[in-house]
């Protein structure tokens, strides 16, 4: 049997090694060898969201409600896929600006304000005590169902003195924990590695010793899930369980449950401390986006089943279902299972109240005290002495003193709610931050006005529909109000507020005060401009990712002395460090400590240090105290704005340049490239023009010299030497035309007279012109036409040289007697197309391919050595391509070949009737 | 004995002429109108002197002289290289190849029948 002794002893025995860990963490840290710099740790200590509410609650829920539990859980699971965005942002936000506490964040944002600090702290610690009350009531009644009622004095926990309480010295031994854990010494990081190290250990304790509870009812009472919900299907309370809507939970109360846990998540002090405060690495973010929502997952999966096996095991008995999960093992015999589930139980006890309650310390000492004490110049008049062991003390009387008003809170109202209620109207304080987090991280034009205002507002909707009722269900507070509202105001009552029906009291209350605080935030952020600070604080803020952002410290200006600045660091963290802060401040520029100069730059690295220890806000004004600044203007600041954005503005300026100036290196490089191959082919068209040129003049030039050398020639040869002379004279006229042709239609330059022209009627002219060729070697010319075609729109002329062009290549091509060319025109889709096809030795593949090109001569043999010029094919094509159409040749080696060429129709031709 | 002289080239009227200044000036003339031809005249015929054109079907005049020069039994024939193509490059190239002369067309017939009279040791 568990007895009284037995169970404190192993408590203590649990925290001792938690100490442990966190001490060997602490020692790794300060050797340079962190064990948190582990993403799987990270991870880990996010879990600290599961506290006893989960491990108690859930089951709790889901036993008055079904899936009524799976909300809190699905939140934080929606939350965490936008992390890579928001939470990036709002760690890098964190750790520029130094950032201690979601007071210091919202403070800082604002412009470095004390009463924006104060009043988030005022927020967090109202709204956080009653979850804090929460985990010290789950750790009581577990205790207390652990042992025997004999072993210790419970009844009746209301008219126990405090002294005889245990709840008191759970509490108080609570306190001495964090105090060890939290407060060891100030760091001007404020960040606690053997703490983070200890806190995700507790998070796999928690979960192992759940898991264990877990399978022990799914499997150990129960022969399975199908078993369990087989058998719970079968009575028809627990059916209902099984399904939407059960006990209450609509969708719109899904839909508020769901919202709030997804702001919880982020904006609670506790998740705020371990995801951004103790990060030491945007990357870790990468895995806790899919770890912490499988912890959550796996953490879940038999919060169903338990509560489904407590009520069937506990059918008819008066049993809390919040106590399923410790009463199971226990009436089942398993002493060391209930053991284990108790300081599982610790641990998700201890874990959210270390957490959280040093998160509120450093807010109440940051916040609330220090510019309190700061109003009273109490601070910085004081002289050289060390006051970094007064803002231990502060913190440390802090935490005591927030855990002794949640023991308060468990005393007044504990005993009136179930866990989960409690846990809830935390959620929906410290939902409250959102508008004002959110909004200060994306939106420049938020104030600090606005930011009181939406705060304020919120605030007081929350404290009026959900806190105060609380109370007054307790007996706290007279009730009446409850059922008739405010002064007698049926529109104030506090659950139904204007009326409005049908919510359950979270989601109305989260409705409400959510409208009030995002309408007042926005509204009064809109009816001014931000001030010179506000400004300043939301560039830095919203372009934390913006490169070319204003360096550190633009906004400040004035003069300073090192000699002030040093001291009054060491002032706050103790000299050693202030001066080693300052040696590596030196480093990163360069100098020397001595050679420091007390620039905007020094100034700014100074307030963000002290910042790291005791909150911007305070910061600001303990620096303010040893430098004269000279105030910036508004206008000041929207230069430094202006020039930030220039010189982001010119900096993409230059990236595009850059971009501009290889693609335009990149196109000239190409542009080269044609005009060699260009080059090369003038080179090539000269060195071939010159070739055709100097052939016949070779003729020319030696028939001339022979006849006028030598009188004595005979007549017959005289006749037959300037018949070539003749020959070669046209030749060359040909010649040098048709290049002169070629180079116009090249370059464009060539004059095309067009008019309607009917293709019959060219086709029919370069017949009648090449007639007398024909007739001269003996060959039949045939033609098919059409009685008419459509008139094309052309320079007729040009037409009529590519059909003399077809017509004489035919004809010089084929054998002298027995040739025969066959010329038609025919109407096709496409256009007109004419073809003129010979009986000659036709052309090889390769020919096919080369005959277009330009001084390209068919024919291999002396015999008939044709007389062209290489150009009338060239020119031909360009013709026809000059109109759109095509020409080519099909050809068959041995069988003759057909040259054709198409002259597309224009929509705008006629049918025009030919009598021809 | 008269010495003989292949004329290479695939244009008719420079062939007609160089036939009729050739033998005009007591040569033995045959003619070849390809490449191809060219090498099996060069052996057929074992001419003293090749004119040859560089710009012929089937076999171009580069070819020819290199398949004359690489053949042994040919070393005696004297090749004069004709062209139109009157490049630097070709020259060097037609030089390479084993020609002995280079003329660009169209020629001198009087310096035409110089050169041919000095490749074959003929007083002018």
């Amino acid at each position: 049997m568990l007895t009284g002794p037995v169970i404190v002893a192993a408590s203590f025995l649990y925290l001792l090694l938690l100490f442990a860990v966190a001490y060997f963490g602490d020692k790794r840290a300060d050797a340079g060898r962190s064990v948190i710099a582990n993403p799987t740790i990270y991870a880990l200590s996010l879990a600290v969201y599961c506290t006893t509410w989960t491990y108690y609650g859930s089951v709790g829920r889901a036993a008055s409600s079904g899936l009524g539990f799976v909300p809190i859980f699905l939140g934080p699971t929606l939350a965490v896929a936008l992390w890579w965005f928001v939470m990036l942002k709002m760690v890098r936000i964190g750790k520029t600006n130094r950032i201690t506490s979601i007071a210091d964040f919202i403070a800082s944002r604002y412009g470095k304000s004390h009463l924006l600090g104060g009043l988030v702290t005022v927020i967090a610690v109202l709204g956080v005590i009653p979850y804090i009350a929460l985990q010290l009531k789950a750790l009581s009644v577990s205790f207390a169902i652990l042992v025997p009622p004999d072993d210790v004095v419970s009844a009746g926990r209301g008219a126990l003195p405090w002294l005889a309480d245990t709840t008191f010295y759970v509490a108080l031994s609570m306190a001495a924990f964090t105090i060890l854990f939290g407060t060891r010494h100030l760091d001007a990081t404020e960040r606690h590695e053997g703490l983070v190290a200890a806190i995700a250990f507790e998070s796999l304790v928690k979960l192992v010793a759940f898991v264990a509870v877990g399978v022990f009812v799914t499997f150990g009472l129960f022969d399975g899930f199908g078993d369990l919900f087989s058998r719970a299907a079968r009575e028809p309370q627990l059916q209902a369980l099984m399904r939407m809507g059960a006990g209450g939970n609509g969708y719109a109360n899904w839909f508020a449950l769901t919202l709030l846990s997804m702001l919880a998540v982020m904006f609670l002090p506790r998740q705020f401390q371990v995801t951004v405060v103790e990060n030491v690495n945007e990357n870790h973010l990468r895995r806790a986006i899919w770890l912490f929502p499988l912890y959550l997952l796996l953490i879940n999966v038999f919060v169903l089943p338990i509560a489904l096996g407590g009520l069937m095991s506990f059918a008819g008995q008066q049993v809390d279902a919040d106590t399923f999960v410790l009463r199971l093992p226990m009436v089942f015999g398993h002493d060391w299972l209930a053991l284990v589930v108790f300081i599982g139980g610790l641990s998700a006890a201890t874990g959210m109240i270390v957490v959280e309650t040093i998160a509120l310390s450093t807010m109440v000492c940051n916040d609330l005290v220090m510019p309190l004490l700061l109003r009273y110049r109490w601070l910085a008049l004081q002289g050289q002495e060390d006051v970094s062991g007064v803002l231990l003390g502060i913190r440390r009387g802090a935490i005591v003193l927030i855990l002794l008003l949640a023991y308060l809170y468990f005393r007044l109202a504990g005993e009136a709610h179930a866990l989960v209620s409690i846990g809830l109207i935390s959620f929906a304080a410290v939902a409250q931050f959102a508008p004002a987090m959110l909004g200060g991280m994306y939106w420049r034009g938020g104030t600090r006005a606005g930011a009181v205002a939406g705060l304020s507002s919120g605030f007081a909707v929350w404290l009026y529909t959900l806190l105060l009722p609380s109370f007054a269900k307790s007996g706290w507070l007279p009730g009446d109000f409850l059922q008739n509202g405010l002064f007698g105001l049926d529109l104030l009552r506090p659950q139904e507020l204007f009326g409005m029906q049908g919510l359950d009291p979270l989601a109305h209350s989260l409705f409400w005060s959510m409208l009030a605080n995002l309408g007042a935030y926005v509204w009064v952020s809109l009816m001014r401009q931000p001030t010179a600070i506000e400004a300043g604080q939301a560039t830095l803020f919203v372009d934390v990712f913006k490169q070319g952002r204003p360096s550190d410290g633009a906004f400040w200006r004035g003069s300073a002395r090192v000699g002030d600045l040093l001291p009054l660091l060491g002032r706050f963290l103790g000299r050693e460090r202030a001066a080693n802060a300052f040696d590596d401040y030196a480093r990163s520029r360069g100098v020397s400590r001595e050679a420091l100069q007390a620039d905007a730059g020094l100034v700014h690295f100074a307030e963000t240090t002290l910042a790291g220890a005791i909150g911007s806000a305070s910061a600001r004004v303990i620096v303010a105290s040893v430098v004269q600044e000279e105030p910036l203007g508004l206008d000041e600041v929207m230069n430094i704005l202006d020039e930030a954005s220039q010189v982001r503005a010119y900096s993409r300026r230059l990236e595009q340049k850059s971009r501009e100036l290889e693609e335009a290196t990149r196109e000239l490089r190409s542009a080269n490239e044609r005009l060699k191959e260009l080059d090369r082919l003038k080179d090539d068209f000269m060195s071939s023009v010159t070739h055709e040129l100097r052939t016949p003049l070779t003729s020319i030039r030696a028939f001339s010299e022979m006849l006028l050398e030598d009188p004595g020639i005979d007549v017959e040869d005289r006749q037959r030497f300037l018949a070539i002379i003749v020959s070669e004279t046209e030749r060359l006229t040909r010649l040098v035309n048709q290049v002169l042709d070629m180079a116009k239609i090249e370059s464009g330059h060539a004059d095309w007279v067009d008019d309607e022209v009917s293709l019959l009627e060219v086709v029919e002219q370069g017949a009648a012109a090449t007639s007398q060729l024909f007739r001269d070697k003996g060959v039949t010319l045939e033609m098919s036409l059409p009685p008419a075609v459509p008139v094309l729109f052309a320079d007729r002329d040009r037409l009529v040289q590519v059909v003399l062009n077809l017509l004489s290549n035919a004809v010089k091509f084929v054998v002298r007697g027995s040739g025969q060319v066959r010329l038609s025109l025919c109407e096709t889709d496409e256009g007109l197309q004419v073809d003129v096809r010979d009986n000659g030795p036709g052309l090889t593949p390769e020919e096919q391919r080369v005959v277009f090109e330009k001084f390209r001569q068919g024919g291999n043999t002396m015999t008939d050595k044709p007389q062209g010029t290489g150009l009338g094919l060239p020119i031909s094509r360009q013709i026809v391509e000059h109109y759109g159409g095509r020409l080519w040749v099909e050809s068959v080696p041995g069988e003759g070949a057909t040259f054709s060429f198409l002259m597309p129709c224009g929509k705008s031709a006629v049918r025009k009737e030919d009598a021809g | 004995m008269a010495k003989k002289i292949l004329i290479a080239d695939d244009e008719q009227n420079i062939v007609i002429s160089l036939e009729f200044l050739m033998k005009r000036e007591g040569f033995t003339v045959c003619v070849a109108t390809d490449g191809q031809e060219a090498i099996d005249k060069v052996r057929s015929e074992a001419p003293d002197l090749v004119l040859l054109d560089i710009m012929m079907p089937r076999k171009n005049g580069y070819e020819v002289c290199q398949e004359i020069r690489t053949d042994p039994g040919l070393q005696g024939t004297r090749i004069l290289m004709l062209t139109a193509k009157g490049r630097e490059m070709e020259i060097t190239k037609g030089l390479a190849m084993g020609a002995d002369a280079y003329m660009t067309k169209p020629f001198s017939t009087r310096e035409l029948v110089t050169k041919v009279k000095s490749l074959l040791d003929l007083p002018a």
